[in-house]
C-alpha cells in the first residue's frame, strides 16, 4: 500500500462558520454556494446559447424570413452558440459546478483544501462570462470566427468582429482558463489529498474518478488554448506574424506574412479534442453512478471502468489531428491519428457495454434521472459509432464540413452529456435543495427532450450524406441538394423550437419545486455513497457535522445476497450490516 | 509538437502509472479492514505543496507548448535567427545567484534560522528584480537596433517568451513580497518556513525553464 496512515489532517480546515449573509451567499467559500453559483451561471449563459441556435435555425429552415438575421449575425450566433455550449456550459458545469459539490460530498472531506482559490475561481469565472457577454454590445459585435477561431479569417476583413469580438472573445477565454485553473487545482489536491479515512482512490464512485481525471486533462489542454491566444493576440494587436500568412485583402498586400495557419490549428485541437473529454469524462461518470443506484446493481467491471478513465484520458492526448485531416498537412499524419482514434475507441466501447451489463437483470427503477441515464446509453452509443466512421481519413474526407459532423459531435457531446446533466441535477437535487421536484414533470421533460433532440440530429446525418455544407448561412441554388433538403430543414427547426420551449419545463420545475415540493427524503433513492449520508439535508458547512465519516467499503453495495436492505452505505462496518430481517437500518 | 508530446507524456505517464499502481491487485468489493484504516491522503506532503506540483505541471504545459509552437514556426521559409544580446549570458548568471540565495535562505528556514531570513530574502528578491530589468534592458538594446516585435518572427518569439517567463516570475515575486513582508514584522522562520521553501521549489523551477528556453533561443 502507497497510502501513508498519518494522522487525520482535520486540523487544517478551519471551522469559520460564515455569519452574514453576504459571506454566506455571495463571497461564500463554501463549496456548495461556491457550486451553486458555478451551476446557475452555467445554466444562464447556456439558455443564452440556446436562443442562439434556435435564431440560426429560424434562418435554416426558413431562409430570409427574418430581417434581424443576416449573413453577419448568423456567423456570430454560430461562434458564440459553439463556445459557450462547449466551455462556458459543459466544462464549466461538471467540473465548476459537479465537481465543487460532490468532490468533498462523495470523499468524505469538509470542504475544498483552498477555499479562498476555490471562491476566486467562481468570480473570475463570472467576469470571464460577463466579458464574453459584453462581445454583443462592442462596436462591430461578437466574433464570427466560428468556435474553432482559425486565423487568417478569425482576423481578417470580411469576418463579423474583428476588432473588438474577438478581443473580447480570447481575452474571456483567458481569463476562464485562470479561473479553470485555480478550480481545477483544489478539485485534484482535493481527490488526492482530503479524503476520510478509509475511502481509499478505489472504493471512490465513478463521478469522482471522471471529475479528478477531466480536471486533469483540463489542467494541461488548456494551457494550448491560452497559448493560441495569446499568440493570435499578438498577431492581432501587435502585428506579428506567428498564424498570419501573407495576405492580399481587398487588392491590397496586407502587412503580414509566413505565418501559419495549420500551427493554430495543431494547438487549437491539441486542446480541443481533449476538451471533449473533459466534457464526456465527468458525464461517463455521473452516469455509472445514476445508472448503479437505479438500478439497484454494483456497476459492471468497476476497476475496467477506472482503467478504461484513464487509458481514454491519456490517449485523448494523441488523436487530435484527426480534426485536421482535411488541413493539409502532412498525409502520413493522417495515417498515425486515425490508428490512435480508433485505438480510444476501445476503451470507450468497454464502457458501453459495462453500462448495459449494469442494467442487465438489475432491479431496474425507471425513475426520472435513471430515464436520462439510459437515454444518454443511447444518444453517446450513436454518436460514438458516427465518430468511428469520421476516424477514418478517407470516409471523413468528404463528410468533414457537412452536417454528418455536426450530427456526430451533437449527438456525442451536446445532446449526452446535456442529458447527464439533467439526471444529475434530478438525482441530487434532493439533497441539494432538501426537496423533491415533480415527477411527471421530469418525465414528460425526459421523453420530449430525448425524442425531440432525436429527430433533430438524426436527419442531420443524411443532410451530410447530401453533402449539405456546415456553418452556410443559405444553401443557395445546387444540384446536388434537393427540394426535400429544405423540406427537412424546415422540420428539423421546427422541432428544435419545440424542444426549447420542452425546456421551460425543466426550468418551472426546479423553480417551483425549491418552495412547493414535498419535503425530502435524506436518502431517496438509498443510494450506497456519502452524499447521501450527511447529517443535514441540504448539508450544513463543513458537511459533517463533529465527526468526519469512516468508510468501509466502496459505493456500489446494493442488493448484496443476504443482507436485509437492498444497499449498504459506505459508512457501514462489516460487522453493522444487518443480516436476515430482524431489524431495519437507520443511519 | 513533439517537445510538448515528450513533456507532456512524461506527465501523463507519471500520472497514469502512478494512479495505476494504487488501483491494480485491489478488490474494492471485498471487505478489507487494513483499507478501512487507510487514511484520505495519498502523498505525504502538505496540500500547499501538492498544489505547487500540480500548478508546475500547468506551467510546464505552457512552455513546452510555446516551446513547441517556436520549433513549428521554425520551418517556415520567412524565420529570420535573431542574435540574442550578450547581456542574457549576465542575466542567466543573475538568475542562478537568485535560485541560491533563496536555497541558502530555505536552508535557513528549515533550520530555523530566523535571523538569517531577512538578508536571505532581500538577496534572493533584490537579484530575481535586476534579472527582470536585465531582461527589460535587453529589449531595449534589441529595439535600439532595430529588431521589433513585428520585423520577424523569430524576434516575436523571443519577445513573447522572455515576457511569458517574467510573468511567472512577477507572481513569484507577489508571494516573496507577502512572505517578506511577514519576515519584517517579526514571524519566526516556523511559520514561513512552508512558503520559503515552495517559493524555492518555484524559482529553482523557472530557473531551469529559463535555462531550456535561453538554450532553444541560442542554438536556433
Ligand atoms: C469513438 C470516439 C470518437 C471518434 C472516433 C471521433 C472522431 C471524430 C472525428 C474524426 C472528427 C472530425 C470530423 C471532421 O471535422 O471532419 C470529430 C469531430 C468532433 N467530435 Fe468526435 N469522435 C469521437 C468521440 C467524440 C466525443 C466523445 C466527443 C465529445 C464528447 C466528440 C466531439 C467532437 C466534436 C465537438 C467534433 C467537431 C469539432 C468541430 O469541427 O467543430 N467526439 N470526431
Ligand atoms: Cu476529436
Amino acid at each position: 500500500m502507497a497510502y501513508v496512515s498519518i494522522a487525520d489532517r482535520d486540523h487544517e480546515i478551519e471551522h469559520h462558520d460564515p455569519q452574514t449573509f453576504i459571506t454566506k451567499y455571495v463571497w461564500s467559500q463554501d463549496h456548495k454556494v461556491i457550486a451553486i453559483q458555478y451551476g446557475v451561471t452555467a445554466i444562464f449563459v447556456g439558455i443564452v446559447a440556446l436562443v442562439l441556435s434556435v435564431l440560426m435555425r429560424l434562418q435554416l429552415g426558413f431562409p430570409d424570413s427574418f430581417a434581424l438575421i443576416n449573413p453577419e449575425n448568423y456567423y456570430q450566433f454560430i461562434t458564440m452558440h459553439g463556445m459557450i455550449m462547449v466551455i462556458y456550459l459543459l466544462t464549466a458545469l461538471f467540473l465548476g459546478g459537479f465537481g465543487n459539490y460532490l468532490i468533498p460530498l462523495m470523499c468524505g472531506s469538509r470542504d475544498m483544501v483552498f477555499p479562498f482559490m476555490n471562491m476566486l475561481s467562481f468570480w473570475v469565472y463570472l467576469l470571464s462570462v460577463i466579458v464574453l457577454l459584453a462581445s454583443f454590445f462592442v462596436p462591430g459585435g461578437a466574433t464570427g470566427a466560428g468556435w474553432t477561431l482559425y486565423p487568417p479569417q478569425a482576423i481578417s476583413q470580411g469576418t463579423p468582429g474583428i476588432d473588438w469580438g474577438i478581443l473580447t472573445m480570447l481575452g474571456s477565454l483567458a481569463l476562464f482558463i485562470v479561473a479553470f485553473t485555480m478550480g481545477g487545482l483544489n478539485y485534484v489536491v482535493t481527490v488526492l489529498q482530503a479524503r476520510c479515512r478509509g475511502m481509499t482512490l478505489m472504493r471512490m464512485p465513478l463521478s469522482i474518478w471522471g471529475i479528478f481525471i477531466a480536471t486533469i486533462l483540463g489542467l494541461l489542454a488548456f494551457p494550448a488554448l491560452l497559448v493560441s491566444a495569446v499568440m493570435m493576440l499578438f498577431d492581432k494587436l501587435v502585428g506579428t506574424s506567428f498564424f498570419m500568412p501573407a495576405m492580399v485583402s481587398a487588392g491590397e498586400q496586407m502587412g503580414t506574412g509566413g505565418g501559419s495557419p495549420v500551427l493554430f490549428q495543431h494547438l487549437f485541437w491539441f486542446f480541443g479534442h481533449p476538451e471533449v473529454y473533459i466534457v464526456a469524462l465527468p458525464a461517463f461518470g455521473i452516469v455509472s453512478d445514476l445508472l448503479a443506484t437505479h438500478a439497484r446493481k454494483n456497476i459492471f467491471g468497476y476497476r475496467m471502468m477506472v482503467w478504461a478513465l484513464l487509458a481514454i484520458g491519456g490517449l485523448s492526448f494523441i488523436v487530435w489531428a484527426h480534426h485536421m485531416y482535411v488541413s493539409g498537412m502532412n498525409p502520413y499524419f493522417g495515417f498515425f491519428f486515425a490508428t490512435t482514434t480508433l485505438i480510444i475507441a476501445v476503451p470507450t466501447a468497454l464502457k458501453v457495454y459495462n453500462w448495459v451489463l449494469t442494467l442487465w437483470q438489475g432491479n431496474i427503477h425507471l425513475r426520472v434521472p435513471m430515464l436520462f441515464a439510459i437515454g444518454f446509453v443511447f444518444t453517446f452509443t450513436h454518436g460514438g459509432l458516427t465518430g468511428l466512421f469520421l476516424g477514418n481519413v478517407t470516409i471523413d474526407l468528404p463528410l468533414s464540413d457537412t452536417y454528418f459532423v455536426v450530427a456526430h459531435f451533437h449527438m456525442v457531446m451536446g445532446v449526452s452529456p446535456i442529458l447527464v446533466v439533467f439526471g444529475a441535477i434530478y438525482h441530487w437535487y434532493p439533497k441539494i435543495t432538501g426537496r423533491m421536484f415533480n415527477e411527471t414533470l421530469g418525465r414528460w421533460h425526459f421523453w420530449l427532450t430525448f425524442l425531440g433532440t432525436y429527430s433533430i440530429y438524426l436527419p442531420m446525418h443524411y443532410l451530410g450524406f447530401l453533402g449539405v455544407p456546415r456553418r452556410y448561412f443559405a444553401m443557395g441554388n445546387t444540384d446536388f441538394m434537393p427540394e426535400s433538403a429544405q423540406t427537412l430543414n424546415a422540420a428539423i427547426s421546427v422541432t428544435v423550437i419545440f424542444v426549447a420551449l420542452v425546456q421551460l419545463i425543466f426550468l418551472y420545475n426546479m423553480i417551483v419545486s425549491l418552495r412547493n415540493g414535498k419535503k425530502a427524503d435524506p436518502n431517496p433513492w438509498g443510494g450506497a455513497s456519502l452524499e447521501w449520508q450527511t447529517p443535514d439535508t441540504p448539508p450544513k458547512h463543513g458537511n459533517w457535522g463533529h465527526e468526519l465519516p469512516v468508510v468501509h467499503r466502496w459505493a456500489y453495495d446494493y442488493s448484496v445476497p443476504g443482507q436485509e436492505q437492498d444497499f449498504t452505505p459506505q459508512t457501514v462496518s462489516a460487522d453493522e450490516v444487518p443480516v436476515g430481517r430482524d431489524h431495519g437500518m437507520e443511519h | 509538437m513533439t517537445i510538448t508530446l515528450v513533456f507532456l507524456g512524461a506527465i501523463m505517464v507519471t500520472v497514469i502509472s502512478w494512479l495505476l499502481k494504487q488501483t491494480l491487485n485491489t478488490e474494492p468489493w471485498v471487505s478489507d479492514p487494513a483499507a478501512d484504516a487507510v487514511s484520505g491522503t495519498s502523498l505525504d506532503t502538505s496540500n500547499k505543496t501538492m498544489g505547487l506540483t500540480t500548478f508546475l505541471a500547468v506551467a510546464t504545459s505552457i512552455f513546452a507548448l510555446f516551446i513547441s509552437a517556436y520549433t513549428l514556426r521554425m520551418q517556415e521559409p520567412d524565420w529570420r535567427p535573431l542574435a540574442e544580446p550578450a547581456l542574457l549570458w549576465f542575466n542567466t548568471a543573475i538568475l542562478v545567484l537568485a535560485s541560491i540565495a533563496y536555497h541558502w535562505t530555505r536552508n535557513a528556514a528549515v533550520s530555523g534560522n530566523t535571523a538569517r531570513l531577512k538578508p536571505g530574502l532581500l538577496i534572493s528578491g533584490v537579484l530575481t528584480i535586476m534579472f527582470l530589468g536585465g531582461q527589460l534592458i535587453a529589449w531595449q538594446q534589441l529595439i535600439a537596433g532595430g529588431f521589433y516585435v513585428w520585423t520577424n518572427p523569430a524576434n516575436a518569439f523571443f519577445y513573447l517568451l522572455t515576457a511569458v517567463h517574467g510573468v511567472h516570475l512577477l507572481g513569484g515575486l507577489w508571494v516573496w513580497a507577502r512572505c517578506t513582508t511577514k519576515v519584517w514584522t517579526g514571524a519566526e522562520a516556523d511559520s514561513v518556513r512552508l512558503s520559503i521553501e515552495l517559493c524555492t521549489v518555484y524559482w529553482h523551477f523557472l530557473l531551469l525553464v529559463w535555462i531550456v528556453m535561453f538554450g532553444v533561443l541560442l542554438s536556433t
